[in-house]
């Protein structure tokens, strides 16, 4: 850092007098020294250290990695990982294929669905399946009882394939998301190439199309892999009472009193270096675009006439997406204005109640609601203001060594928000600072898990407006800031308000980072999913669950609205 | 007099010189293209002028003063030039006349000398009735128009064009380039023009000035530079030529199987030594027999190649006795059969020596 520093001056003393924007440089590099770099260097260091003397130490290594219970839970993690992206790939690959490729119907619906499924949290999901899929309460078991006369049901949401299954659900967009993308850019006639030499659709599919998005489709699957790992509310959910963890569960337990930070540091090292080993497996992977990149325009596209199939097709999507989308809500929904969810839809069980209980009652549900908004929304202005300032010096190349701060942008990405909190924590609950449970600590993490798709979106928006645009007001007569004023501005507008509630959208249902952060007074919606779960008592949970889903389907209409399309659906943000 | 003077500029990105020592001074009023193949150097050139790059070396004059040298750079915004994009760069969230009236606000002209001046530029380039589109709403055509009203209604010092009808179709670009030229017939405003089209370069300039790898060719008006050009570049590059490479050696001019007096090139230098000629396929007559004419080189041959374009026969013709392939231009009515004997005719009067091929 001081070398650049030193370099950076250099290379102005020598070529002109000294340039205000350094000080920027310098006030820019310092705020991600704060939220990024920081940060990072404590959790590191605090795995190393002994808690009370501050020596060098490997003990805390030793304390992680020694039980076997620990090492089963990191176990676990990965075989949970593995089969949520296994299950994801039966999921999303048909769906993707037949909505990009195909004549199949309701295509709209489909991909609205799986939108739906993408914005969904997945704790909330699993809430839903609680109710649908719980041993001998859940409406499924129920009817299976009803239907077949079984003394108890079949399913168990409580163990290891349940929890796989919940987590796939809601996972499988990422995939859907990465081959939908990859396979809008096959040009049709390499599918004709092959036909025309006497290939029949399954065969040019097998050999042909799937091939040239093999890339795309191991990207995506590493992404899902990754999730699913760093994965906290579903595991917190069903792994718990089902009674085995995972790393994140076991990670939350070093947190419980007595806490062993210095010991969960040492857990989280290597959940961070593998998710930095794979990422950077996964950008290799798509960066040999050789049989990807295809043939620029991509040519003449053509559906392929599925005949009967297409229906058969569209009844798989459904299918699927029913189970991540249409049971839940609709088993959320029941239980939020029952009386007591059990009891089924009848009018004597309607009520309004549980809203009201939270809203005006509960002590702090209330102020979780207006927490969880307040702070996305700060995170949310503070990580578009940073990317935006960031991404423009970039583009400009206004100075050098600028791409060092795009890197710092872009680093958060890989680290799971589970280790970011901890080493939050590690950073910044001790004195001096002592920001433990502050509003302030919640929004600075918020803001640095979500800076990659802050820097990410505000950097194609600059991108996107041709620099010959602003060189035209200065040729003109007009300085810089005018040109931002007048130009930039307006022209970056409606990508700015998407990029910002791509940030927004996800700070408002972020768990795994306020986990372990927030204070009394500090609670966020997600995290007071969390505590009444514990209560068990699922009417006001899902209440709460049915706001915060609500308040996040009317924030993506807006988004629709304004900037238009599938503003969410579109690649580039991983 | 001097409005604009480049005084051996350069600019080098790390290790590779984009530019080196370019010299140039414009005449007020002087229209000059800067021609040449992508990446020899003349967009950044242009882009120096700009105020957008800073040179390495050298240095830019207007008027007397300083503009730009490796130590200080006058912003592009205090320059009282103005610029042509080759994305014409028209802002999409302003109408044509907000556009063009951005550069008359920036310098507080009062409300009517404005809206006079708006209105006869817009019907100048023919706008008029446009004035309240959006640019979305325009054609290219249209879209380039803006975009010179735009830079022209400001009257600027010098006015900087960057390849801007590269994104025209064949024939709006025909019709924009002699618009171009009549702007600056009307307007008389100092123009440095960058392109890579040597018609659009001829139709419009004064003067042009070829660049090759980052340095001038050759500076001069386009009859001269298509009839004498100076290097192997330029005749290469302006419109189409024969190279004959060989030496001179005993009063004749001796190239592979071939030789001629070399006493019948007006002003050659006869002392021995390698020689190369660049002879354009338009200078070369093909006969029957044997022509009677004194004062031409000629050489018995055959065709070997032939094409019609509509406009003239382009033929491909070897000597007796010689590997060399010549092209030649004739009239449509010239017609001659694929194998059959000619007369080559060359004009030793039309034909321009060039600096050998070995110290191009």
């Amino acid at each position: 850092m001081a070398r650049y520093l030193r370099q950076l001056m250099r290379a102005h003393v020598v070529s002109r007098r000294f340039d205000p924007l350094i000080l920027l440089w310098v006030a820019l590099a310092a705020v991600l020294g704060f939220l990024v770099v920081n940060p990072l260097l404590r959790l590191i260091l605090t795995s190393l250290e002994a808690p009370d003397t501050g020596t060098f130490t490997i003990a805390n290594y030793l304390a992680a990695y020694g039980r076997p219970r620990y090492v089963q839970a990191l176990w676990n993690s990965l075989w949970l990982g593995a089969s949520v992206t296994v299950l994801c790939l039966f999921f999303a690959l048909p769906i993707a294929w037949a909505v990009s490729r195909t004549d199949m119907p309701g295509k709209g619906a489909v991909r609205l669905m799986v939108l739906g499924a993408f914005i969904t949290p997945p704790y909330l999901g699993a809430i839903g399946w609680i109710l649908l899929a719980g041993p001998n309460a859940g409406w499924l078991n129920r009817l299976w009882m009803a239907l077949t006369g079984a003394p108890e049901g079949v399913l168990d949401i409580y163990s290891f394939p349940g929890l796989t299954f919940i987590i796939a659900i809601y996972s499988f967009p990422y995939l859907f998301i990465f081959t939908a993308s990859a396979l809008d850019v096959v040009s049709s006639e390499m599918e004709d190439a092959a036909n025309i030499l006497g290939a029949g659709t399954l065969r040019t599919v097998l050999k042909v199309t799937l091939p040239m998005v093999l890339p795309a489709i191991l990207g995506g699957a590493i992404v899902t892999f990754l999730e699913t790992i760093a994965l906290f509310g579903s595991p917190a959910l069903i792994a718990i009472p089902a009674r085995f963890n995972v790393v994140t569960t076991q990670l939350q337990q070093f947190f419980s009193p007595p806490v062993r930070s210095e010991v969960a540091a040492a857990y989280a090292v290597p959940l961070l270096l593998v998710t930095v080993a794979m990422f950077a497996l996964q950008r290799r992977l798509i960066a040999r675009k050789g049989f990807v990149a295809l043939t620029g325009k991509g040519g003449e596209r053509r559906l392929i006439a599925l005949g009967p199939w297409r229906f058969v097709l569209l009844g798989y999507a459904l299918f699927v997406l029913s189970l991540s989308v249409l049971l839940p809500y609709a088993s959320l929904s029941q239980a939020a204005l029952a009386r007591a969810w059990g009891q089924g839809w009848s009018f004597a069980n309607l009520t309004l109640g549980n809203f009201y209980y939270l809203l005006f009652e509960h002590e702090t549900a209330g102020r979780s609601v207006v927490n969880s908004f307040l702070y996305a929304g700060a995170a949310a202005c503070l990580a578009i203001g940073l990317s935006l300032s960031i991404a423009y010096i970039v583009n400009r190349r206004l100075l050098p060594f600028a791409g060092m701060l795009s890197f710092l942008c872009m680093a958060p990405f890989v680290v799971p928000g589970i280790v970011l909190a901890i080493a939050f924590y590690a950073a910044y609950a001790p004195p001096p600072l002592a920001l433990y449970g502050t509003a302030l600590i919640l929004i600075l993490a918020f803001t640095t898990r979500f800076l990659p798709i802050g820097y990410a979106n505000a950097s194609a928006a600059i991108r996107g407006i041709n620099p010959e645009m602003e060189e035209a007001v200065r040729i003109l007569g007009g300085g810089r800031l005018l040109a931002v004023r007048r130009v930039m501005a307006p022209l970056m507008k409606r990508s700015l308000v998407g990029a910002w509630l791509l940030v927004f959208i996800p700070a408002t249902r972020e768990l795994s980072t306020a986990m372990f952060l927030y204070g009394p007074r500090t609670r966020t919606m997600s995290v007071m999913l969390l505590d009444l779960s514990e209560e068990g008592n699922f009417e006001r949970l899902a209440a709460l669950g049915f706001l915060l889903l609500a308040a996040t389907i009317v924030i993506v209409g807006v988004g629709f609205r304004l900037v238009g399309g599938d503003f969410m659906l579109r690649r580039g943000r991983s | 007099m001097t409005k604009l003077a480049l005084v051996d500029l350069g600019r080098s990105f790390g290790q590779t010189a984009a530019v080196q020592s370019v010299s140039l001074a414009l005449a007020p009023g002087e229209f000059v293209s800067l021609l040449g193949p992508s990446g020899c150097g003349k967009t950044t050139t242009l882009r120096m002028i700009a105020g957008f790059i800073k040179p390495t070396a050298g240095r830019i004059e207007m008027n007397g003063a300083l503009l730009s040298d490796p130590h200080r750079v006058v912003p592009p915004e205090k320059r009282g030039m103005s610029m042509i994009f080759q994305s014409y760069a028209i802002w999409p969230n302003m109408t044509v006349r907000e556009n063009v009236a951005f550069g008359l606000k920036l310098r507080r002209m009062p409300g009517e000398d404005m809206q006079r001046r708006l209105n006869l530029i817009l019907d100048v380039v023919r706008l008029g009735a446009l004035a309240d589109r959006y640019p979305a709403e325009l054609s290219g055509g249209q879209q380039q128009r803006v975009a010179l009203a735009r830079a022209i209604v400001i009257e600027p010092e010098v006015l900087l064009l960057d390849e801007p009808l590269s994104n025209l179709d064949a024939n709006l670009r025909e019709e924009m380039r002699a618009e171009i030229r009549r702007l600056h017939d009307e307007f008389r405003i100092t123009t440095v023009y960058v392109t890579h089209d040597q018609s659009e370069a001829m139709v419009t300039s004064d003067r042009i000035v070829v660049m090759s790898q980052g340095r001038i060719e050759q500076v001069d008006d386009p009859v001269s530079l298509y009839n004498r050009p100076r290097t192997r570049f330029v005749a290469g590059f302006i419109g189409r030529t024969n190279f004959l490479d060989g030496h001179i050696d005993g009063g004749m001019a001796v190239f592979p199987g071939i030789a001629a007096p070399a006493g019948m090139v007006p002003g050659l230098k006869l002392a021995p030594r390698p020689v190369s000629f660049s002879v354009r396929p338009n200078t070369v007559a093909l006969h029957r027999t044997q022509p009677a004419a004194d004062g031409i080189w000629c050489f018995p041959g055959r065709i070997v190649e032939r094409a019609f374009l509509g406009e003239h026969w382009d033929y491909g013709v070897q000597p007796d006795g010689s590997d060399l392939r010549l092209r030649v231009a004739t009239s449509p009515q010239d017609v001659h059969g694929l194998g059959d004997a000619v007369w080559i005719g060359i004009d030793p009067a039309r034909i321009v020596e060039i600096p050998p091929a070995e110290s191009a």
